[in-house]
């Protein structure tokens, strides 16, 4: 059971996916224009990375290690799609205002890179909770960017009106498309802030994924061999290869 | 003609793919260090999304519509992107290699572009017709082009700017991001 736990909690604080891990960029800033639509996007997100955790670790025996990512993507958008029907029948309102970006979970990085990192290698009870844990971690930050970006831009939380007009004039850039690039700006900023309190060095990406404070490449960038078996290591290594032989025929 | 025009300045410029729709990010934060690399970028995905969205339009109309398959797709969308991906780089490979060199480390990076699938899905949802599909996907990507290329351009040019320590890397990308998104609101006068 205390593994279980341990994977909640390394879900939700110390391998959070927003903050620490920077996954999953493109639905964080693109519906968190209100509380409510945040913490909508991340329970979708959540049931989506719990089913597809426990399917492809129950399935993680049987699926060839050569066509893993294929047969990944197919279970990842199966049960998007069922998301995406319950939420049409259920939740109009909330279908609506989230539109392209239900779909749009399949290429959520997290979910994939769950699927790869853990779910493929542990059983399912672990793999459930692994899911479990990042999905409240992706919800959680979801909401908080999402009441940041709400109470600035409109004085309101959870549509409630909380700052009335009279004394305060809403800054409606927050709600609009820039607002959501200057609040993660300057929360990304303000982590920077702590971990250089902590004496931490801040890098420029040099393949040192597990540090670095743009993951929203997610080792991706670095895996130019276009071999999904490369690990992100060996395919920095040869990226820097290939840049020092190009800089030595010059 | 005229409606074609339309969506096509609308969707290259007025909702830009990554500045207001936030499509695309990734490379947009990942690959924008040099204007060399950002306007292969571009090129690159201007060649995959016109292709993709010919070839899922073209998939969705004459086997998921006859059929009635059509809550299918999502998945059948971002196989069939994946797929092509793959193909064009092999096609590339054995038949173009100048363009290959020029495009081929970009391409692979492309599959995880959420760009792609996402014009796909919105010449679903706006009902558009293949032509009307394909136009839409050639501006949504030269959008992309075009602001990646801006973006790159910024940044070499304040690359070596007294910046607060804490802004340094992303955050302060993601700053001029936020500016170009306020100067990209200037677009929409225009429809």
């Amino acid at each position: 059971m205390n593994k279980c736990l341990e994977r909640l909690y390394n879900g939700i604080i110390k391998e959070n996916p927003t903050f620490v891990l920077v996954l999953g960029m493109c639905p964080t800033l693109a519906v968190t224009t209100s509380a409510i639509n945040g913490l909508g996007m991340g329970l979708s997100t959540t049931a989506v990375l719990v089913m597809s955790n426990m399917m492809i670790s129950m399935l993680r025996k049987i699926i060839p290690d050569s066509v893993r990512m294929p047969a990944f993507i197919v279970v990842v958008a199966s049960f998007v799609t069922i998301v995406q029907f319950l939420l049409e029948g259920f939740v109009p309102s909330l279908y609506a205002s989230l539109g392209l970006y239900i779909p749009l979970i399949v290429v959520n990085c997290i979910i994939l890179g769950r699927a790869e990192s853990y779910a493929s290698k542990n059983p399912v009870i672990p793999s459930f909770f692994d899911g479990l844990g990042m999905g409240l971690g992706f919800t959680v930050s979801l909401t908080c960017i999402g009441m940041v970006r709400e109470l600035l831009g409109s004085g309101a939380l959870f549509g409630i009106q909380i700052l009335p007009e009279s004394i305060y004039t809403p800054i409606t850039i927050f709600v609009l498309a820039p607002g959501a690039f200057f609040v993660l700006s300057f929360l990304t900023a303000l982590q920077n802030k702590v971990k250089m309190k902590k004496g931490k060095k801040i890098t420029e990406c040099g393949a040192d994924c597990a540090s670095c404070g743009n993951k929203s490449c997610a080792g991706h960038f670095f895996n130019m061999t276009g071999d999904p078996s490369v690990s992100i290591e060996e395919a920095a290594k040869t990226a820097e290869k290939k840049t020092t032989d190009s800089a030595n025929k010059e | 003609m005229e409606e074609l025009l339309l969506i096509a300045v609308g969707s290259a410029l007025v909702n830009n793919v990554v500045l207001s729709q936030f499509l695309g990010l990734c490379p947009f934060l990942g690959v924008s260090k040099k204007v060399d690399t950002a306007a292969g970028m571009g090129g690159a995905v201007i060649f995959v999304i016109t292709l993709a969205s010919c070839c899922t339009g073209l998939i969705y109309q004459f086997i998921l519509v006859p059929l009635h398959f059509e809550y299918l797709q999502t998945i059948v969308f971002i196989l069939v992107i994946a797929c092509l991906v793959q193909f064009v780089e092999m096609f590339l490979k054995k038949c173009m290699p100048p363009l290959y060199n020029a495009l081929g480390v970009y391409l692979p990076l492309i599959t995880t572009n959420c760009a792609v699938l996402g014009v796909a899905l919105t010449n679903v949802q706006k009902e558009y017709g293949i032509l009307t599909g394909v136009v839409n996907g050639f501006a949504t990507a030269v959008g992309f082009t075009i602001s990646i290329v801006i973006m790159a351009g910024i940044r070499e040019k304040t690359e070596y700017n007294d910046f607060p320590e804490a802004f340094k890397g992303s955050a302060i990308t993601l700053l001029t991001a936020g500016l170009m998104a306020i100067a990209f609101f200037g677009f929409s006068g225009l429809i």
